[in-house]
């Protein structure tokens, strides 16, 4: 079945629609009904993308809150830095030191020194320099008293006692040599406790020898050194002392915020999740009704509209081009709306911000999707061609498919093989390159969101360095850029499926504003079906197929009386239908009359004569259902009793009755029902139905001789007590016929009994001749 | 499926080679990015950095970027070109191996699904190779990939990382198991809201006859609204999807910060700074690890499909051609001779025999006529002798030789076959009339409008817009069946054969067009030999010889008239069509 509309399967749908902003505004006036839920889907689309937006700055207050416990704790590191260093100043230290010393400067020991056969000359005369100064500058009198040697030092500082502890000469001399910047500072327990008190900082006590340490570290830290290298010694210190010194991060506040994030997520989880499925109703509940009006839509158009237009075509509007609608809705329409949110939000939230970098965003991003809008054009013609191509092709497989036989004896498959390599090697052609275009999308989407990366990166750092910026500015921009390219492909994508869309709602609608038949409002007439006498006028008719240039049906008048036999003659494609067409009412006659029983066609409604007529088809129409609904068929009250009389009647009983669920046998298109039996079926169905009138249209020689006689005694059988028009294809059936019609070209141009027809010798004749010429 | 793989060329599997090579470069590549990401990072945020440290690894990265983004390229140009050389290859396999196809496996097939599985299964499989190449292999190295770059990096964030793997797969299979059946029943739906459209629209009349639309529109809005509910559970159950795989990704990053805030906050602070690293690259990691599981499952569901289609290709490919040519160029002295000798045919499969012990001969320049009810074998009779089937048993022979034996084209060079139904060709009137190949060279204009005029053709012809030039339609929906009929009669005219097959190819025809056409046929080729299946008595009294077949066996032979008298199927027959008087008046 051809389909238009469709390419093959996962192929891109190009097709534009013709009125582009009509349709998508008769799409919108038809979801009028679901307003509510569109409505609800949208702003919880909107509110979904609005967190999106939101969610990323609470993520960088998380990373923020994080990295905040990677720097050292530096107000600590100075209240320690002070405590412990209190002892070491200078002015301190002058304070101290006498006391922590008590030099022995007394006579006698002046005295024994000087004596001393150990000390050399060089040292004895020092001291004595600086005992003459001593008195003047007591400052400065200890420094110089470093300068002594050991073996003197330790003769003038003996070991006393200093709040209680011993103060060894040894701790003394180290004392008075302690370098002004503490380094190589190593002091004994003793001095220790002397110069550094405990302290407790943020409830944690530090010890003095973990002062003394910390001091210590700290005095040996080479400032240049790298930064790792710096930590690797901190974590050395005491426990204590890392335990002040160490960075803190607010535990407290990092769980705030991630339970703000897991609240923010799961809302926006919820709001996606409440959206889909109301769009989904939306789109399902939508699809249906369009359907439905279709196949009511079916019923009511008149007969001469399916003379222009194709099966295929019908069905693929109520298939492809219903799915299509339900599909943009239910995926396209809510990413639409949350991606212009999304798009806009980031915007503003990007200028809001700061606008240096919020151009730089855009800028960036911009640059590359001009490439991709370059892309995307030329992909979408190669897309076109490959669509023709491929149309091309499947055409000529088509063709070759259903034609084997004759292409394999008039030796075509050279000829067929050669075209499908031409077809074949343009299809893998454009095929190559709409491929290769449509996937450099993803790609080149990726590279958009980093580049935009770098040059908010960089742009950000130089703002940073200026002051003009926090980091947490950066590290927002950051995902601004990803919010902000994500939905323009998308964007671009919900609006060539809304073009595909626009095209087949055009369609569709097309298909439901299609003007019906005339209206049947005004007729209160009503022939009554056990009440008709059987007369048929037809008075002056003239019929014109919309589109022909000359009636079909010229002045034609004729009348058939009660029980009277009809018959349609003439080649095929002559038009004998046009009498089935006018008389059932399936089109309106132009001019004259057709009168049943008296009363004009016209003032009875399309029902009430389909009602009057048994109508027997060639082409044999059943439906894929039970053998019984084929045969009841929209007839109300009939008995299976009568089922099987009919069936009894039309020779069907037997063959239904071997049949494994008998008259339950659900058919369909493999089942071994014959065109014979199928054609019986129909008649069975017409005898149900017991009319005054009957239109008949006879077998084709296409069924197997035994069935045709069947057939044939159905038939008469089904004739009999009717006014019955008779569509005949075989000329010895309608020798007995009271009126025979004769039709060439779409017109009636003889009519009569056989015989009048035969002494007029014209068309007539020369047909019923031919049969039998040499 | 794997089968089929291996039908690509060296230069196809090259191709795919460097199209890996390519890949596994886009993946280091872009494997690279959140390492200077992380590193533009530390750098912004540590007080003091350079400009031209931040320029450089951003420099860096942006090179990254361009280098993935020309490897996958790179890799989409060669996945194209596989994709597209393949469907080419494997498509004109399919149509090499159809045109060879005998009619019975065609029968079988089935026209329509040979078509589709030319185009649309080739098509599954082509964008299964496209996006497999890419995906497939992608999805597993990027996976694997980011897993051990991330692996040592601490096992707390390895094992959420791995529960979130495991949740996004565990929700992809339980949708795929309770979704993936009822999507079976969509397709069987939709079939079904489709068959029920047509079946209105084809019996327009008969629903408006019996007054039936509201039974119809019932029957309609019943599936309308199964297919609806049906639809309405799936996507439902579907809409889960897209919020789960939200919350999987960000709560797997958030977990991530979470945990690597307590591991930041419990070690040494020279590894404080490395922690938040690992902790932002990570994250950056995970987020890879997680879209290639995504991607794969993804493939995960188009594979099946491919697959039924390969099956479904594999099946055409791996059929048996068993109807093989002979050798024999076709040069005899006997012309326009068809004999069968003790013929009978069967399907290879069936018990009954189609055709049984049918023997006959016709000699040049006369008429056999086949006739008998449906399936009494008349069409499968004829159809030996183009060698459509062959027989089962006995000898099918023309100008004294076995069919088997002849070359295709010496054979068919003999023949001019005219099928009940008339094909068209796209192309012009003189295209379809002088279609093919008769080995005489190419047929000149005057030669197709003498065809046409014999057919009866030249009058309808001479009244179109181009007359022999005009355009005929894909399967020639603007000309009427019996113009049809009489161009494909004209055809096979053109072709100047020695022996004429008309499979039911008057029945379009009306009574007089037929007995004009006949006549003509006569005078034209005197010549030649005809073979006629008919339904109509009219159409075969004249012949030479009339064989009546009944349930594939020979029930009578001879004239008009001999068979009159002697075979009661025939008189049935004759008597069905014909009244008493006319048959005595002919």
């Amino acid at each position: 079945m051809p389909r238009p509309n469709h390419g093959p399967a996962g192929g891109q749908n190009y097709e534009k629609a013709k009125d582009f902003k009509g349709a998508i505004k008769r799409l919108f006036s038809e979801l009028n009904t679901y307003k509510t839920l569109i409505v609800i889907a949208f702003t919880l689309a909107i509110l979904g993308s609005v967190l999106s937006i939101l969610a990323p700055n609470r993520l960088s207050d998380l990373t923020d809150e994080i990295s905040a416990g990677l720097v050292i704790n530096q107000n600590n590191m100075e209240i320690l830095t002070k405590k412990a260093t209190e002892n070491l100043s200078e002015d301190k230290l002058k304070e101290l030191l006498p006391e922590i010393l008590k030099p022995n400067f007394s006579e006698e020991n002046i005295q024994n020194i000087m004596q001393d056969k150990n000390i050399s000359n060089q040292d004895k005369q020092k001291l004595g320099e600086i005992l003459s100064n001593i008195e003047k500058n007591s400052e400065e009198s200890f420094k110089t008293l470093a300068e002594l040697p050991d073996s003197i030092l330790e003769k003038i500082f003996t070991e006393t006692t200093y709040e209680g502890k011993t103060v060894t000469s040894k701790d003394k001399i180290t004392l008075l040599k302690m370098d002004k910047e503490n380094k190589n500072l190593n002091l004994s327990q003793t001095l220790q406790e002397i110069l550094f008190k405990e302290v407790t900082i943020d409830k944690i006590k530090v010890s003095s020898s973990d002062q003394y340490k910390f001091v210590k570290t700290l005095s040996t830290l080479d400032k240049n050194e790298g930064e790792e290298n710096i930590y690797k010694t901190l974590d050395t210190l005491p426990k204590s002392v890392r335990e002040v010194i160490e960075p803190v991060m607010n535990i407290s506040k990092i769980k705030s915020i991630t339970l703000l994030l897991v609240c923010m997520y799961l809302a926006s989880a919820l709001f996606t999740y409440i959206q889909s499925i109301c769009m989904t109703d939306v789109a399902n509940k939508f699809a249906n009704n369009l359907r439905s009006r279709i196949s009511i839509k079916i019923n009511k158009l008149p007969l001469k509209y399916f003379d222009k237009h194709q099966v295929g075509d019908i069905l693929s509007r109520i298939t492809n081009d219903v799915d299509m609608i339900a599909q943009s809705m239910n995926q396209s329409l809510a990413s639409l709306v949350s991606s212009i949110t999304l798009f806009l939000g980031s915007i503003i939230m990007m200028f809001v911000t700061n606008w240096i970098l919020a151009i730089t965003a855009i800028v960036s991003s911009l640059i590359g999707f001009i490439g991709m809008a370059a892309i995307l054009r030329k992909s979408q013609k190669y897309f076109i061609q490959r669509q023709t191509e491929l149309g091309n092709l499947n055409g000529h497989i088509e063709e070759i498919y259903s034609g084997l036989n004759v292409v394999k004896t008039y030796n075509g498959k050279t000829e067929a093989s050669q075209k499908f390599d031409e077809y074949n090697e343009k299809v893998c052609q454009s095929n190559k390159k709409s491929q290769f275009l449509s996937g450099l999308m993803q790609p080149i989407m990726a590279f958009i969101g980093n580049f935009g990366y770098v040059a908010v990166c960089i742009v950000g750092a130089m703002l940073t360095m200026n002051g003009q910026i926090s980091f947490g500015v950066i590290v927002a921009f950051m995902t601004y850029v990803r919010l902000f390219t994500n939905p323009l492909s998308q964007i671009a994508q919900a609006m060539t499926s809304l073009q595909s869309t626009a095209a087949a709602s055009e369609r569709v609608f097309d298909f439901i504003d299609e003007p019906e038949m005339s209206s049947q409002k005004d007729i209160t007439k009503h022939l009554d079906r056990e009440n008709v006498k059987g007369y048929i006028d037809f008075e002056n008719v003239v019929f014109k197929y919309d589109g022909n240039e000359n009636p079909t049906i010229k002045d034609f008048t004729a009348h058939a009386k009660p029980g009277q036999k009809i018959a349609i003659v003439g080649p095929t494609g002559a038009g004998k239908t046009t009498m089935v067409n006018l008389l059932m009412k399936f089109y309106d006659i132009n001019s004259g009359d057709i009168k049943i029983d008296g009363v004009s066609t016209k003032e009875l409604t399309r029902e009430n004569i389909h009602e009057l007529f048994t109508m027997v088809l060639q082409d044999t129409w059943l439906f894929e259902g039970s053998i019984k609904e084929n045969i009841i068929y929209n007839q109300k009250n009939i008995s299976d009793d009568k089922v099987r009389e009919v069936c009894k009647e039309v020779g069907l009983d037997h063959f239904i009755r071997t049949l494994s669920k008998g008259y339950d046998t659900i058919l369909s298109d493999n089942e071994s029902v014959s065109a014979g039996q199928r054609q019986l079926l129909t008649i069975a169905r017409g005898m149900i139905q017991e009319t005054p009138f009957l239109i008949l249209d006879e077998a084709t020689s296409n069924v197997d001789t035994r069935t045709e006689e069947l057939v044939q005694s159905a038939m008469d059988k089904l004739t009999e007590g009717k006014t019955s028009f008779i569509i005949a294809h075989r000329l010895s059936t309608i020798k007995n016929a009271d009126l025979i019609l004769v039709m060439k070209e779409g017109n009636i141009i003889e009519q009569g009994s056989h015989n009048e027809l035969m002494k007029q010798n014209g068309f007539y004749a020369s047909l019923y001749n031919s049969q039998f010429e040499q | 499926m794997l089968k089929l793989i291996k039908n690509l060329t060296k230069r196809e599997l090259l191709y795919a080679l460097f199209c890996v090579i390519l890949i596994v470069g886009q993946v280091w590549l872009e494997l690279k990015i959140p390492d200077y990401m992380s590193e533009i990072t530390v750098l912004v945020q540590t007080e003091g950095s350079k400009m031209s440290d931040i320029i450089l690894n951003g420099g860096y990265m942006i090179l990254c970027a361009l280098g993935s983004l020309i490897f996958a390229a790179g890799a989409g140009y060669f996945a194209a070109y596989i994709a597209s050389e393949f469907s080419k290859n494997t498509r004109k396999k399919i149509f090499d191996k159809v045109q060879n196809l005998d009619t019975e496996e065609i029968k079988e097939f089935q026209t329509s699904s040979l078509i589709t599985r030319t185009t649309n299964d080739v098509t599954q499989i082509e964008m299964l190779i496209a996006m497999g190449l890419q995906l497939l292999v992608k999805a597993p190295i990027t996976a694997v990939w980011a897993i051990t770059k991330i692996l040592n990096k601490g096992w707390q964030w390895s094992a959420v990382t791995g529960v979130a793997v495991l949740i996004l797969l565990g929700v992809i299979t339980t949708l795929m198991i309770i979704v993936i059946p009822r999507f079976k029943l969509v397709q069987k739906l939709i079939d079904k809201i489709n068959g029920l459209a047509r079946e209105n629209l084809t019996g327009i009349r008969v629903v408006r006859a019996f007054n039936a639309e509201k039974y119809q529109e019932d029957k309609f809005d019943k599936t309308n609204n199964d297919l609806t509910n049906l639809q309405l559970f799936n996507q439902k159950k579907f809409a889960i999807m897209m919020p789960v795989m939200y919350l999987i990704m960000y709560g797997l990053t958030l977990s991530i910060y979470f945990i690597g805030a307590g591991l930041i906050q419990n070690s040494l602070l020279a590894d404080k700074i490395t922690l938040f690293g690992n902790m932002i690259v990570f994250s950056s990691y995970a987020m890879q690890v997680i879209m290639s599981f995504l991607m794969l499952a993804m493939i995960f569901m188009i594979v099946p499909r491919a697959d039924v289609s390969a099956k479904r290709i594999n099946e055409v490919l791996d059929t048996k051609q068993k109807i093989i040519p002979g050798t024999f160029d076709g040069k005899t002295e006997e012309k326009g001779t068809v004999e069968f000798k003790n013929v009978s045919f069967k399907y290879p499969d069936a018990d009954e025999y189609v055709l049984e012990n049918i023997s006959f001969k016709v000699n040049q320049g006369e008429t056999i006529a086949f006739i008998g009810s449906t399936g009494s074998g008349k069409s499968t009779l004829i159809n030996l002798v183009p060698r459509f089937y062959d027989a089962t048993e006995g000898e099918v022979l023309i100008d004294g030789v076995n069919v088997k034996d002849y070359k295709f084209e010496a054979l068919n060079n003999k023949l001019g076959y005219v099928p009940q139904k008339a094909v068209m060709f796209a192309g012009t009137v003189n295209y379809n009339i002088s279609y093919g190949d008769n080995g005489k060279g190419e047929k000149s204009q005057t030669k197709i409008e003498e065809a046409a005029k014999v057919a009866q053709a030249s009058e309808f012809i001479e009244k179109m817009d181009d007359k022999y030039e005009t355009h005929i339609a894909h399967g020639g929906t603007n000309v009427s069946g019996g113009q049809k009929q009489r161009l494909a009669i004209a055809r096979a005219i053109a072709r100047d054969p020695e022996i004429y097959i008309f499979d039911d190819s008057f029945s379009a025809l009306d009574y007089k067009t037929d007995a004009v056409l006949r006549k003509e046929l006569k005078n034209y080729t005197k010549n030649a030999t005809s073979l006629i299946v008919a339904q109509r008595i009219g159409t075969i009294m004249n012949a030479d010889k009339i064989v009546v077949l009944d349930s594939g066996k020979c029930v009578g032979m001879g004239t008009h008239k001999e068979l009159l008298k002697t075979c009661d199927v025939y008189k049935q027959i004759a008597l069905s069509q014909l009244s008493k008087e006319e048959l005595e008046n002919a």
